[in-house]
């Protein structure tokens, strides 16, 4: 083999990093399947998908952060062995990730100084050169002297990219870093981004968004489902075909079950969100404006890439979030505060985004079955675990929940404990269903249940908010389906002859037609 | 602070305390006893003679075996107390502080009560001391929810104050007018605590100890306000999807806390001494929260493990007499039981969740 040269145009250098056949599994869920990817140095390389996909699995078992089942990682053409941050970063890989590591009350230096060096000597000298040599490189201003706690989340950010520099990271992962950014911030980020790759660095930047991943990178991985779904040359591919390769193309067999009897009928709506604001947890606006109607017997699927205000909007209807502005009808009644228990009251069942929060897993069973309606089952003051126990048998018959009625919640599979959120909620016939990623994370047998389970709450007359990712959950259960871009929402179509090109397109932000077209049908659905 | 206590809180609330403590106490006795052998043989004694003066030899005499029952009944009443605050996830550190403003209220209301019979002068005590322990828990308990203020710095720092609040009345305006000793006047005798055994110092503290205990048993295990606590102190997201009231919630269990720990206050002053003191509490405050942690933030578990260090606290004196060896072994012994109960406890934790996930 020839002694490495000096990078020339024509030497084949190997990647920069490289990783061959990953596999991870939680439990029943593969959340990285065999997943090959190459990164050139000098390269911003794109890795899409949705959520849930896997792109965040992978570069944590990059960072050392979590351990794979399987495969292997080749830094410079060289296997490593990545069983901490810290191996990962003696092998030259830095990430910045969501939430950052940085000790608010200090300063930047003191944060660049923080395991630097060895022993107990302090060089806060070394670290402000440092973080000057980093900010030319970035071509960022950084002042070392500013306490983390007074900085923006953009200039934050930095500070972490800084750090990892300062630590020469050769590899950069950056997980959505675009999220938590003001639209300048992004512009600035971006620059900084090609200032480090015209250096040699070797970018991984995570993303769902497509305009970005467009405009930024060189090279574009698609994940999907834990599997690598395409991979590409950025200048060679369009926003249409990326839309496809992320949600996936329609899948035979999943299609809608069955319209037939409980078609929509024409009447008013059940549920009725008009001019929704709401503002989301890091303070910024989330839901705007949004308007909905959902009639008795239909399923209004709400499409959109995460965070993009769904989560948000479920939350103001689930009673979990305050409202900004806008009002929320149930049955023709105008909900005053929108707490929790004025929702239920009014007959809204609520199945939660995240279940392990929507359940107590030390309690049991039946304990939970009651939890939204502890004072119907006391006597007194005295809980009737007779009448509780009847209610847990009787339901845990009938939504088929494989769990004894005294077994703690926290023992039970994730799609038992979804049933028992089903049992919960649809036992007390609610006439709006609002539903949230109603089977994520749940084996096909689960999913099958959970969604026969809405199928038949339509069937029975309820209006149905559904807001999934899965893009083929909502075009098999939904009647219409609305998408929601950065908090509007930007479409409406009907679920049967949707169009998952323009859906996709819709998702990214690209309004495919005439935006303000869309925009009205959104005020008007 | 927080993330250290949010640490010691995940697990605490986990429930797995509750269900392995019953299992883990007598493993980590014998942990226990290996390691503070050590210090024993350093202080000079014999581990396997020190442990049995420590454990068994107050059970072996009545007079002895009364006197544990005698120690055992403050902390019973603070570790229900401590132990009815965690389990609504409430993390009230200061019981020492409560029982302290109980005591003063006790010791105030028992100089005035002098012309009434017992059976008005007691209950008036008990209450007045019991809303003493409460309004002491109040503040802490306003600060956490209404601006989300770490409780257990803010309970633990109003300890001091009470401690000082003691000493501010007994060098001033309560030092006793006839000694001069900086101890308040002596209660009526209408107001002291029967004895319930013959030459004893038993007192009704215990009865109300053992009566609170079952109370608060039945309360948190069969009563619909008792569900809600459970759940808003294990996971309260979900109680709050649930529609629960977590904030009111957590302000009941915090003032039904402090005032059982200022009941606690009120049978130290009835029971024993008559009068305010300065060591009055002798830490049963923070021997509470042993007391909870041990018996697995339950009940039955509060009243065994509320007995155990009744007893060790005991055997700690007397053994310090016998063997001349510091009387702090005792605390020693204490510390480090409870540190290995909450090490085996974790230990069975994580290895149930690696358990589970597999």
């Amino acid at each position: 083999m020839e002694a490495p040269l000096p990078p020339a145009v024509d030497v084949p250098l190997p990647p920069a990093v490289e990783l061959r056949g990953i596999t991870k599994r939680f439990g029943p869920l593969l959340a990285n399947d065999a997943i090959d990817l190459a990164v050139q140095r000098g390269e911003i390389h794109a890795l899409l998908g949705e959520n849930g996909a896997g792109k965040t699995t992978l570069m944590r078992i990059l960072y050392g952060l979590t351990h794979p089942d399987g495969g292997q990682i080749l830094v410079d053409g060289r296997p490593v062995a990545i069983r901490s941050p810290r191996d990962a970063i003696a092998a030259g890989v830095g990430m910045v990730t969501q939430h950052f590591s940085l000790v608010r009350p200090m300063t930047v230096a003191e944060n660049l100084a923080l395991g630097r060096g060895s022993g107990l000597r302090l060089d806060l000298g070394e670290a402000t050169e440092a973080a000057a040599a980093a900010s030319d490189r970035l071509g960022m201003r950084i002042q070392p002297g500013a306490r983390v706690d007074s900085l923006s989340i953009g200039e934050q950010q930095r500070v972490e990219v800084v750090k990892a520099l300062a630590r020469d990271c050769r590899v950069l992962i950056l997980d959505e870093p675009t999220a938590v950014l003001v639209p300048q911030e992004i512009e600035a980020l971006t620059a900084a981004l090609r200032r480090l790759a015209s250096q040699g660095m070797a970018i991984v930047f995570i993303s769902h968004k497509l305009r970005e991943v467009l405009e930024l990178t060189d090279r574009v991985t698609v994940l999907r489902h834990g599997r690598v779904e395409g991979s590409a040359a950025t200048a060679t591919v369009d926003e249409r075909t990326l839309a496809e390769l992320m949600v996936g193309r329609p899948i035979l067999g999943q299609e809608r079950a069955a319209v037939a009897e409980a078609n929509p009928t024409s009447g008013g709506a059940v549920l009725e969100v008009h001019a929704l604001d709401a503002t989301g947890s890091n303070g910024l606006p989330a839901v705007r404006g949004v308007s909905l109607k959902v009639r008795p017997g239909e399923i209004l699927g709400v499409a959109g890439v995460s965070g993009n205000g769904q989560t948000e909007l479920a939350e103001v209807l689930c009673g979990m979030r305050p409202r900004a502005g806008g009002a929320v009808r149930v049955g023709g009644v105008e909900l005053g505060g929108g707490s929790v228990p004025e929702v239920i009251r009014a007959g809204v069942g609520r199945i939660g985004e995240d279940r392990h929060a929507s359940v107590v897993g030390d309690l049991s069973v039946a304990h939970n079955l009651v939890l939204e309606r502890i004072d119907d089952y006391r006597k007194g003051g005295v809980l009737d675990e007779r009448a509780i126990q009847r209610h847990a048998a009787s339901l845990i018959e009938r939504f088929a929940i494989r769990a004894a009625p005294k077994a703690p919640v926290r023992t039970l599979s994730g799609g038992n404990i979804q049933k028992v959120l089903l049992a919960r909620v649809l036992s007390r016939e609610p006439r709006v269903l609002i539903v949230s990623q109603p089977t994520r994370g749940l084996d096909v047998g689960a999913t099958e249940y959970v969604r026969a389970q809405l199928d038949a709450a339509r069937a029975r007359g309820a209006g149905v908010l559904l807001i999934s990712e899965d893009l083929d959950e909502l075009l098999a259960l939904s009647d219409r389906i609305v998408v929601m871009y950065e908090g509007l929402v930007v479409g409406e179509m009907d679920a049967a002859g949707a169009d998952r090109g323009r859906l996709g397109l819709l998702m990214a932000g690209r309004g495919g037609g005439d935006p303000s077209a869309d925009a009205s049908t959104g005020q008007a659905a | 602070m927080s993330a250290i206590s949010d640490l010691g809180r995940r697990w605490i609330a986990s429930g797995s305390l509750a269900s392995s403590a019953p299992l883990v106490v007598p493993m980590a006795l014998v942990v226990t006893f290996a390691i503070t052998s050590v210090f024993v043989l350093a202080a000079g004694a014999d581990p396997f003679d020190a442990f049995y003066r420590f454990l068994i030899a107050p059970l072996t005499s009545p007079v002895t075996a009364l006197e544990v029952l005698v120690s055992a009944t403050p902390i019973l009443l603070t570790g229900a107390a401590v132990a009815i605050a965690f389990r609504a996830g409430y993390y009230n550190i200061g019981a020492e502080g409560q029982l302290l403003a109980g005591a003063i209220a006790a010791a105030g209301l028992g100089t005035v009560v002098g012309g009434l019979p017992s059976i008005l002068a007691l209950p008036i005590l008990v209450a007045g001391g019991a809303i003493a322990g409460a309004t002491w828990a109040l503040l802490p308990a306003l600060l956490r929810v209404r601006s989300g203020i770490d409780e257990v710095v803010t309970t633990l720092l109003l300890n001091p104050v009470a401690l000082l609040l003691v000493n501010a009345l007994l060098n001033g305006p309560w030092r006793d007018p006839e000694t001069g000793f900086p101890e308040s006047a002596p209660i009526a005798a209408s107001a002291e605590f029967p004895q319930l055994i013959e030459r004893s110092r038993v007192h009704l503290g215990l009865i109300l100890a053992l009566a609170i205990i079952g109370v608060t048993w039945f309360v948190i295990t069969r009563t619909s306000v008792g569900l809600k606590l459970r759940a808003v102190g294990s996971n309260p997201r979900a109680a709050t999807f649930a529609g629960l009231d977590v904030n009111g919630t957590l302000l009941r269990a915090a003032l039904v806390s402090g005032a059982i720990a200022g009941i606690a206050g009120v049978s130290e002053v009835a029971g024993i001494q008559d009068r305010l003191t300065g060591g009055l509490s002798a830490g049963a405050g923070y021997t509470g929260i042993v007391v909870a942690t041990l018996g697995g933030l339950t009940m039955p578990g509060v009243a065994a493990a509320g007995l155990l260090l009744g007893d060790l606290r005991v055997g700690a004196g007397s053994a310090a007499r016998a063997l001349d060896i510091p009387s702090q072994v005792g605390e020693i012994v204490q510390a480090t039981l409870l540190l290995v109960t909450i090490g085996a406890v974790a230990i069975i934790a994580r290895r149930r969740a690696r358990q589970g996930t597999a």
